[in-house]
């Protein structure tokens, strides 16, 4: 996200108003005293956005999940995504939102002042990227879905082994430690006198959360499955989706969310919103044909798995980019994401031998770094992008996403083994071997997703 | 009188039954079977990783009858179920020691 000041519009209303000088003397000197007001266009649209981020952890992420997964796990794949994403958004309202947003801090959290919501009314407002407000508590709730997604996509690379239990505690450990402060250092911004995050100061661009959501969440997933160990069986015993169908239910379904996560992170129904909206159409096509024809290349049949595995990568890819690129940018973004995270997937994780069941790491993880990274080449405005041509030079922009992406690297993988270790510690991180055989869905939640 | 089990390709088994009822026999079993033979298994992939299964689904036809009766349907099978590649699939025959209708209590032949 990069903030950008439109005075074009605001050149436009003071020409609308010079008619009558008299009555523009009153409203400017109306509207220094008064605080902004939310414009409700940008408000509708940003409460929709939200709710299309919903969309995306319940139903999109659960079936995307859950079908991936062999059927005795059905039920606890998906009631994991769900109750990570629950204990997130309450997490978020007590103690989340204020560390990431709660005002001036350190470049590494806010403050604690903003508490339970401490001070937040129905009149207080959050900034836009332009002179717009939207409410806070859109806002706030905005940003809920962001961290409610994150904790529950993390999940994905321990399903099938890990207690429900210890799912949820890492989950409030991590969020506090990792996601928050990451979210702050890449997304606050303090203004010309405050105190601005870490990454966002040094004017790394990550639009809709490539750094904070997907690297992060690949990252963390990584090293949460290589401290619990691999599922009994892997990889000797296979372990083939169970329902194909229902996981591209879902990554129909994510697809459509992440209209609200892309376009959404413009915080106003504007062009940015509309470039974002392009781009998270084309960038996904690309990535979807990309690693059918991987698949080709390799000498297998283009699949549905690969078809799903490609929309994602794209989408994941374009989330940093989404209104930081044009839409050819976009697509070779798509593209060259999705082959990289291919090679990621079906290369290199047999070889290395961890069991990241769902491929957190090797698509959401691997794909956000391309997209970072890549998002400071398609910033260009030579190639189409946004960035502002007197100011954008594409080595040190560049140089700029690497340096960002490996501080996000390097706080996710710590802070996911203290959370990890701490997990261990009180609730132990596996279920029994019993349990993993019979399914978890017996074994930790007494049901059968099908009868 | 005889008991003849044919295992077949699944797609097959319409052209099997139509051939079958064109010659006279009456009423067969039909059941989902798996097994392998020379046809061994097939490979499935997801995101590269690479499961065979070594069993394939199958179609099991079970038809009892007369004596005289039993050599043509062994070959109606063989040439309605025949597609000239591995995995096929083959045809039994067994002698049938009784056999008895339920509804009438007729046995032997005329229980067919």
């Amino acid at each position: 996200m990069i903030r950008k000041i439109l005075s074009g519009a605001g050149a436009m209303g003071t020409a609308l108003f010079a008619s009558t000088a008299a009555f523009a003397q009153e409203a400017a000197e109306a509207a220094e005293a008064a605080a902004p007001v939310a414009n409700p266009g940008n408000n509708a649209w940003m409460m929709t956005a939200t709710i299309l981020v919903l969309l995306m952890i319940l139903p999109g992420l659960a079936l995307f999940y859950g079908g991936l997964t062999r059927s005795k796990n059905m039920l606890s794949t998906m009631t994991q995504v769900g109750g990570a994403a629950c204990l997130a958004m309450l997490i978020w309202v007590m103690w989340g939102y204020t560390m990431a947003f709660g005002g001036d801090g350190s470049p590494f959290i806010s403050n604690f002042s903003k508490m339970f919501l401490s001070g937040v009314t129905l009149e207080s407002t959050a900034a836009t990227f332009s002179d717009e407000v939207i409410s806070e508590f859109v806002f706030i709730s905005f940003q809920m879905t962001f961290a409610a997604i994150t904790a529950a996509l993390v999940l994905g690379a321990t399903v099938e082994r890990m207690k429900f239990s210890a799912a949820m505690l890492f989950t409030a450990i991590w969020l506090t430690i990792v996601y928050f402060p990451i979210a702050h250092m890449v997304w606050y911004d303090g203004g010309d006198t405050g105190i601005s995050g870490l990454l966002f100061a040094m004017g790394a661009l990550d639009f809709a959360g490539g750094t904070v959501v997907h690297i992060n969440a690949g990252v963390s997933a990584l090293v949460l499955a290589m401290f619990l160990g691999k599922r009994n069986g892997y990889p000797a015993e296979p372990m083939p989706p169970h329902s194909l169908t229902l996981t591209l239910v879902g990554t129909g379904l994510l697809w459509v969310g992440w209209f609200g996560f892309n376009a959404g992170s413009a915080l106003e129904a504007d062009g940015f919103a509309g470039l974002a909206m392009i781009n998270t159409f084309v960038a996904t096509a690309a990535g979807a044909l990309t690693w059918m024809l991987m698949e080709r290349f390799a000498g297998h049949k283009g699949s549905a798995l690969g078809f799903a595995s490609g929309v994602i990568a794209g989408l994941v890819a374009v989330t940093p980019a989404a209104g930081n690129s044009g839409p050819f940018g976009a697509i070779v973004l798509g593209i060259i994401a999705s082959i990289i995270a291919y090679i990621a997937v079906a290369k290199l994780k047999p070889k290395l031998g961890y069991d990241d069941a769902l491929d957190v790491f090797g698509i959401h993880g691997v794909a956000g770094i391309v997209g970072a990274i890549g998002t400071g080449i398609v910033y260009s405005p030579a190639l189409g992008g946004p960035g502002d041509a007197t100011e954008y030079v594409m080595g040190a922009q560049v140089t700029t996403q690497i340096i960002a992406v490996v501080i996000a690297i390097v706080w996710a993988a710590v802070g996911s083994v203290i959370a990890a270790f701490i997990t261990k510690l009180v609730t132990g991180l596996r279920v029994t071997p019993e349990v993993e055989s019979d399914g978890l869905d017996i074994g930790d939640h007494g049901e059968r997703a099908y009868n | 009188m005889k008991f003849i089990i044919a295992i077949i390709k699944p797609f097959k088994l319409d052209e099997v039954r139509e051939a079958l009822g064109a010659i006279g026999v009456a009423g067969m079993t039909v059941s989902e079977v798996k097994g392998f033979g020379r046809q061994k298994g097939q490979t499935e992939i997801y995101r590269g990783a690479e499961y065979s299964t070594n069993m394939l689904p199958k179609v099991k036809i079970e038809v009892a009858a007369a004596d005289d009766l039993a050599p043509k349907i062994v070959e109606t099978i063989q040439q309605a179920a025949s597609t000239e590649s591995i995995g096929d699939g083959k045809v039994f025959v067994l002698d049938l020691g009784s056999a008895t209708r339920i509804r009438t209590g007729e046995t032997g032949d005329t229980a067919l």
